[in-house]
């Protein structure tokens, strides 16, 4: 077996070669037999290469899921800085301007580039309905003013700053997506308002993994009537109608409960009728896992059925369950969204896309003031992007297969 | 098959028992009682007896006595067909709720029906046109129907219906033959008005079946005995009907125990929205106000429908399914 790859040796008897015909060709090099076992660069990268770097691959070859979770991180990266995103606080009322519609962002005033601007709003009062009507006055350009210094906040609730992305011209307002019955810019508060249907999701998966994994790891590893038992339980909760007992105990959260503990009482309910189906994935991947040689061998290796678990079974099934999570994430958001949407859900100042909902669902005021339903907009998206990242999660989830 | 039956019927029953003891618990849970709302508003009225009336009311109510005590009186009522007064106005349930159950009753089937169909005959033209034009379009309605809420839906289709056509799609009758006596005028009112929360309702559960029908089916035809089948000269169709799609309409049949909840739920905040003269809205204002009898009467009710659904569905499966109806089992 040699490895030199030197030039075919030119020998005497070299027929010359015909037009129109490949030459006949012999390679004089000893013929290797293992050729075909030989790996290249590639090969050898691939097989020497772990579980998860195989997913990680896997993962990039899915183009939506990728583009999914590009978006998704940037989502959840402005909840970091929503206070820079967003030009006004979540609270701040603009009684002059209640009910104004969305501003539109134009480029040119009279032929003229300006850079992005509004118009200002002139409000006058419809003479039978009594009503606010707010048109935009071609007269007033306001240029909008980037990374500039506006309406003071507090940075996650310490330090004091006023630094923003973009800020109304001084003396001007800059409602996007116009502003609701008090007078609130609707597009700050769904940017404030990521931060809780976002992470409402994160932090309900994850009680509810941890519920899974105890349960169904009880469950599965030690079967018998423990099994039974929480076989019993999941098929009672599985079975239920989710949303009627969802109602049911956010209604039983005491409406002395400050906000913020509704908000954890929330994720707790969501979480507790969510667990049964990875609960039941981690079960049956047990059952049939321990029956493994590796397991049993480590059984009689003496070694204790906590470690089994978790340094033997669970590695095997893990990135399954992650895909799995992630898949049950947006029926998260979608229950806070629904409960906080009928009113039993989160309560204000507690703002989550939900709650921001919970002011359309009086069709009359959606039908003059449509601008009330875009929150709609960034929950539809948000749930895509999850379903397009755990759809592709769990195609790579078996990298073997 | 009977003992298979009389099993089932007979596991029913301390399933809905420990279910309407756990809602009714659960409803009963936060501080307070029905009468207390009501009484602040007497106080704020300025009322001088207020507190002596709400005495009254709790005795009226039987509050005064302990939880299971009333737990007890409402379940062995139900035996009865009397679900204690409804706290609100004072009135039996089982007046407040009968003409709700039924219209419910008629949704949720109606809803079941139409996504078997639809999703039927969606799914086997999907998986037999893989990869054209039907089959990507079924998908991307798919998609839409699983990520889109329903109650979003249903605001967007209120909003769209208002404003573009001038409808008023709320309720489910039009208002002459509300309270009024059965007749076929009624029934096409009704059915009009359906179609919409139909469809709402029904957009991720048709979603879902489109989906693993597909998929099914999808695997179910690259089997051998398909190819086989082809090469011995099988008409397509035939084919098809003949064995691969009755492997494949197993699973939805046995997926109707996922679908009912969801339907129940979607019919629950769908007609929230609509406002629908369905269980809904009148099991969301109980829970609102603690009205212990209407809500649990409300949840009960649900459990039942889902419970016999169950049974249903397990029932068609054993018929269908002849591993099932001999007793071998299963993991699913």
């Amino acid at each position: 077996m040699t490895d030199q790859t030197s030039a075919p040796p030119s020998g005497p008897r070299k027929p010359a070669p015909q037009p129109g015909r490949t030459p006949h060709f012999v390679n004089r090099e000893p013929w290797d037999p293992y050729v075909a076992e030989r790996l290249t660069a590639d090969q050898e990268k691939y097989y020497m290469a772990g579980q998860w770097k195989l997913m990680w691959w896997r993962f990039r070859r899915h183009r939506p899921a990728v583009v999914s979770m590009i978006f998704l991180a940037l989502m959840y990266f402005s909840t970091a800085i929503s206070e820079w995103i967003a030009p006004y606080d979540l609270h701040s009322r603009h009684s002059a301007y209640i009910f104004a519609p969305p501003q539109e962002v134009h480029l040119f005033h009279e032929g003229k580039f300006l850079g992005p601007f509004v118009y200002g709003l002139k409000t006058e009062r419809d003479p039978e309905t009594l009503q606010r009507v707010y048109t935009p006055d071609p007269a007033k350009p306001m240029p909008l003013r980037f990374f500039c210094s506006g309406a003071a906040y507090e940075f996650w609730g310490m330090i004091d700053a006023t630094f923003h992305f973009v800020c109304p011209a001084e003396g001007g307002q800059f409602f996007w997506l116009g502003t609701d019955r008090l007078g609130r810019d609707l597009f700050s508060r769904i940017v404030y308002a990521a931060r809780i249907s976002l992470t409402i999701g994160i932090i309900g998966i994850t009680l509810s993994f941890a519920l899974a994994l105890i349960l169904g790891g009880l469950a599965g590893y030690y079967g018998g009537w423990v099994d039974n038992v929480v076989q019993r339980i999941t098929e009672i909760i599985k079975s239920f109608p989710h949303l009627p007992l969802w109602l049911a105990l956010s209604a039983a959260l005491p409406v002395t409960w400050s906000p913020l503990v509704i908000y954890f009482g929330i994720t707790i309910i969501l979480a507790l009728l969510d667990w049964p189906g990875l609960g039941r994935a981690v079960r049956s991947k047990l059952l049939s896992l321990r029956e493994e040689d590796y397991a049993a061998a480590a059984q009689m290796m003496g070694a204790k059925p906590g470690r089994i678990i978790g340094r033997h079974l669970l590695p095997g099934f893990m990135s399954h369950l992650i895909a799995s999570a992630t898949l049950s994430i947006p029926s998260m958001i979608l229950a806070e969204t629904a409960l906080s949407f009928l009113g039993l859900g989160l309560r204000p100042p507690i703002t989550s896309w939900g709650v921001l909902l919970n002011e359309a669902t009086d069709i009359n005021v959606v039908a003059v003031n449509w601008w009330l339903m875009l929150p709609v907009v960034p929950v539809i998206l948000v749930i895509l992007a999850y379903q397009f990242m755990g759809d592709g999660m769990r195609d790579a989830a078996d990298p073997y297969a | 098959m009977l003992k298979f039956i009389v099993r089932r019927v007979l596991l029913m029953i301390p399933t809905l028992f420990i279910i309407s003891a756990l809602v009714y618990f659960i409803i009963d849970l936060p501080p307070g009682d029905c009468v207390t709302s009501q009484i602040d508003e007497l106080l704020a009225r300025g009322d001088a007896d207020a507190h002596q009336r709400a005495e009254e009311l709790r005795d009226l109510y039987g509050l005064n006595q302990p939880l299971w005590q009333r737990y007890f009186d409402w379940v062995g009522g139900i035996f009865r067909w009397d679900f204690g007064l409804s706290c609100q106005d004072t009135v039996p349930v089982a007046d407040l709720i009968g003409e709700r159950m039924a219209l419910t009753l008629i949704m949720e089937s109606t809803t079941i029906a139409f996504i078997w169909i639809v999703s039927f005959v969606i799914g086997v033209y999907a998986a037999t046109h893989q990869y054209r034009m039907g089959d990507y379009v079924a998908s991307f309605i798919g998609f839409v129907g699983l990520s889109v809420p329903n109650f979003l839906l249903a605001l967007v289709l209120l909003y769209v219906g208002k404003v573009y056509f001038g409808l008023s799609i709320g309720g489910l009758m039009d208002p002459e033959y509300i309270d009024k006596p059965f007749s076929w005028g009624k029934f096409v009112s009704v059915a009009e008005h359906l179609i919409i929360p139909v469809i709402v309702i029904g957009m991720s559960g048709t979603a879902g079946m489109i989906r693993r029908l597909r998929a099914n089916l999808l695997d179910e035809l690259q089997k051998q005995y398909v190819v086989t089948g082809r090469a011995k000269g099988l008409p397509p169709l035939r084919l098809l009907i003949k064995y691969p799609l009755r492997h494949a309409i197993n699973p939805f049949v046995a997926d109707i125990g996922g679908l009912l909840p969801d339907v129940i739920s979607g019919s629950v905040i769908v007609s929230v929205v609509l406002s629908l003269p369905t269980t809904g809205p009148m099991l969301l204002g109980a829970l609102k106000t603690q009205d212990v009898n209407l809500a649990a009467t409300f949840l009960l009710f649900v459990a039942v429908l889902t419970v016999i659904g169950m049974l249903i569905s397990d029932l068609a499966l054993a018929a269908l399914d002849p591993r099932i109806r001999f007793g071998a089992t299963s993991e699913k």
